[in-house]
């Protein structure tokens, strides 16, 4: 190193010197830095992928159960007494003597009382009411033979997975044997199948597993997230335009800005608290009921809209609005014609992101009592109902193994019902993107 | 200050004072618009310093002036969209044809039809090339019907010199032309709702000198029949295409007069040295 004075300035050998060292160590933080990325990116996969073959190992099987087919003789006298076949008289019916005898006849016909429960145990409590909406779908066949599929009980179906060994004692066991025995004959004549759940998407609540379905609880969803997008929607986007193209900027927006801000991070409970106190309470609506959530819902996905919708609406170019304005655009106009169109995908973008929020959300909803346990299915925003993620939470609960696969099955209901929303939300931006830009 | 050196015969100002009355003759006999004792403030900072002028028909008259010298903010006085600035106020009186232009009873919208605007950057709507042109004519329902809007679209694209080159792609997008395109297109667009005079924030300063020409030659066509004042840094565009020439400085309209006598014997200092390029 000869010391050359230049007047405080490198040689460019000095400077290529020092460049070469600093290159290195640029280099190295840059690797380091990309090693922390992958790293990042691969546990979150990890988990991922954890969560999915969590969800999809159990919830996959919870979409099927056992099924035993008998054949049945529709007979007229004792299906439909009052014989005019409609659905009062049918249910009135001795559905449930068909369904024991056919079965008793594959079984060679049980004596003794012990035996006759063992039997009767083998086949879900719905069975009847099966045959009784079978010859309701099917009045031709009344008086024939017809071979019909009837669900096993729930302890039959984990017995059949394999979740009941024989090996246990049979007092410790949910099945004892002679019914143990009943199963395998019927396996044994090829009468029990594993198929797709039927239940599960047609069936409503119920305190056995396995007719229990998210029918109801779907519909319940619906017509919440209806109500929801309904109000949150129009309601979000007209005050996003009021604040960002009409307000005056001063204290007063500014206060109404911030206190949105803080209204996104409101725990979901509160919402549901308010709602419990002023639309049921103080105005007297009726509990459970989807409007009351879908209106709980739509407070709480309101500021995600409104902050999106905002973001969506300052990333229009102002040379747009001077553009309008300039050949004589009224206010109103510039904001229809110009303003809203191009910002509507980031608009739609933050609603959808809020619909999936309110879809998933199960606080509230609690608060407003959409947890009770309801059978019909709803048919209006007014009728009692529960919601899928309620749902979820319900059966959660309970203990039975058939439960706990249903969960995983109604989670990735749910999750499919997600990930539609969100594929739409895609497809509808696209093509808005592609109409305006 | 007080020991300006004053010519006698020679009307030269030699000092480099911002005059209080502006040099040359800022009437004419025939105004379109009128600006008097125009002052423009933004929030406590005054932009325009008691501004008065005419503005002819059938001319062009360019604003130049150093940067900052409220050139844009006079010209958006005309079509009042200096309105969406909240903090921007303004005194004076502006009348277009007789009419005050601030009159509440005027509707802006009116206004605006009547006095068009091009702006510094092309903004074509995000629409198609007929939707661009056909805007303006229907939110002021211009046309009875679907073929008298297709003549005026046809019209202001042809005065636009722009007909032949997207007669063929009116349903493409406004934004899939080429730049000086684009703001030919905007330029047919203030000319489709048939303005009296049309207001040019430096149009040509994003465009390469083939799309500056064409431009310039389309404003010295459109000069026959609207009045147009044009704000540029250009000089040779300036000399090019104006009749008269405003120089501002600081606020000031320090001088106004023909363009050739501005550009071959101006009068006051400041004028001399900004055209002569010794300023800004
Ligand atoms: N929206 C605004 N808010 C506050 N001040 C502004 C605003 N617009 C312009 N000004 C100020 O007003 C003065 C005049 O600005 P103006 O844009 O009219 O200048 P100009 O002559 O057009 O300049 P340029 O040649 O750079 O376009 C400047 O000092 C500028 O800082
Ligand atoms: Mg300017």
């Amino acid at each position: 190193m000869t010391d050359v004075n230049t007047g405080g300035a490198l040689t460019p050998e000095e400077t290529a010197v020092r460049v070469a060292a600093t290159l290195k160590r640029r280099g190295r933080s840059e690797r380091r830095f990309r090693y922390l990325g992958v790293g990042a990116v691969s546990l979150t996969l990890c988990f991922l992928v954890f969560l999915f073959t969590g969800i999809l190992s159990k919830g996959i099987p919870g979409m099927f159960q056992h099924y035993v087919t008998l054949e049945v003789v529709l007979d007229k006298e004792r299906m439909d007494p009052k014989g005019d076949m409609s659905a009062a008289s049918l249910y009135s019916g001795d559905a449930v003597g068909l369904v024991g005898e056919a079965l008793s006849s594959v079984l060679g016909s049980p004596e003794g009382r012990k035996a006759r429960r063992a039997a009767r145990s083998i086949l879900s409590s719905g069975s009847a009411a099966r045959l009784t909406e079978f010859a309701l779908k099917h009045p031709e066949l009344i008086g024939q033979r017809v071979s019909v599929k009837f669900a096993v009980d729930d302890d039959i179906d984990s017995f059949m997975r394999g979740f009941i060994s024989r090996d246990t004692p049979e007092s410790d066991r949910r099945i004892n044997d002679r019914t143990i025995e009943y199963v395998e004959l019927l396996n044994r004549a090829n009468l029990i199948s594993y198929e797709f759940s039927d239940y599960l998407f047609t069936g409503s609540a119920s305190r056995n597993a396995e007719i229990a379905g998210i029918k109801g609880a779907l519909v319940g969803s619906i017509w919440t997230l209806s109500v929801c997008l309904l109000i949150a929607f129009p309601l979000g986007v007209a005050t996003a335009v009021y604040l960002e193209e009409i307000a005056p900027k001063n204290r007063m927006t500014e206060i109404i800005e911030i206190n949105i801000n803080n209204l996104a991070a409101v725990p979901s409970v509160v919402f549901g608290i308010m709602g419990l106190a002023i639309f049921i309470i103080a105005f007297g609506l009726p509990r459970s009921i989807p409007l009351v959530g879908g209106i709980v819902l739509a407070l709480m996905t309101l500021p995600t809209i409104i902050i999106s919708s905002r973001a969506a609406i300052r990333a229009v170019p102002p040379s747009i609005r001077d553009a309008a304005l300039g050949i004589g655009a009224s206010k109103m106009q510039t904001i229809l014609h110009h303003v809203i169109p191009p910002a509507m995908p980031g608009m739609l973008t933050g609603t959808i992101i809020g619909m999936a929020q309110a879809l998933g959300e199960t606080a509230p909803l609690l608060m407003i009592g959409m947890v009770a346990f309801i059978v019909d299915v709803p048919g209006s925003v007014t009728e009692p109902a529960t919601a899928l993620p309620v749902q979820i939470f319900m059966w959660a609960d309970f203990a039975e193994r058939m439960f706990i696969q249903k969960t995983s099955a109604a989670i990735i209901v749910l999750l499919a019902f997600l990930i539609t929303m969100n594929a739409g939300a895609i497809i509808l931006r696209k093509k808005l993107e592609r109409r305006w830009l | 200050m007080a020991d300006a050196v004053t010519n006698t015969d020679d009307v030269k100002f030699q000092d480099r004072e911002i005059p209080d009355e502006t040099v040359g003759d800022v009437y004419v006999d025939n105004a379109r618009m009128t600006a008097r004792d125009v002052s423009v403030y933004y929030a406590d900072k005054l932009a325009v310093d008691n501004v008065t002028l005419d503005i002819g028909y059938s001319e062009v008259i360019a604003f130049v002036g150093p940067s900052g010298c409220g050139k844009s903010t006079l010209l958006r006085c005309f079509n009042r969209m200096n309105d969406t600035i909240d903090i921007c106020r303004m005194e004076g009186v502006i009348e277009i044809d007789g009419d005050d232009v601030f009159d509440p009873n005027i509707d802006v919208v009116s206004l605006r039809a009547r006095v068009g605007m091009v702006f510094q950057k092309p903004n074509p709507f995000p629409k198609s090339i007929f939707d661009n042109i056909a805007y303006g004519p229907r939110i002021h329902g211009l046309a009875k019907d679907s073929i008298e809007l297709d003549e005026i679209v046809e019209r202001s694209l042809d005065r636009a010199g722009l007909w032949g080159e997207v007669k063929d792609r009116l349903d493409q997008p406004g934004t899939s032309l080429s730049g000086g395109q684009q703001q030919r297109l905007c330029i047919a667009r203030a000319i489709a709702v048939g303005p009296d005079v049309i207001l040019m924030d430096e149009p040509c300063s994003a465009l390469d000198p083939i799309a500056t020409a064409k431009v310039e030659e389309l404003i010295y066509e459109l000069r026959e029949q609207y009045s147009i004042v044009i704000v540029t840094h250009s000089m040779q565009q300036a000399a090019r295409v104006s009749d008269r020439t405003a120089y501002f400085h600081l606020g000031k309209l320090v001088e106004v007069g023909e363009t050739k006598q501005i550009f071959t014997n101006p009068v006051h200092r400041l004028t001399e040295d900004y055209i002569t390029g010794r300023f800004g």
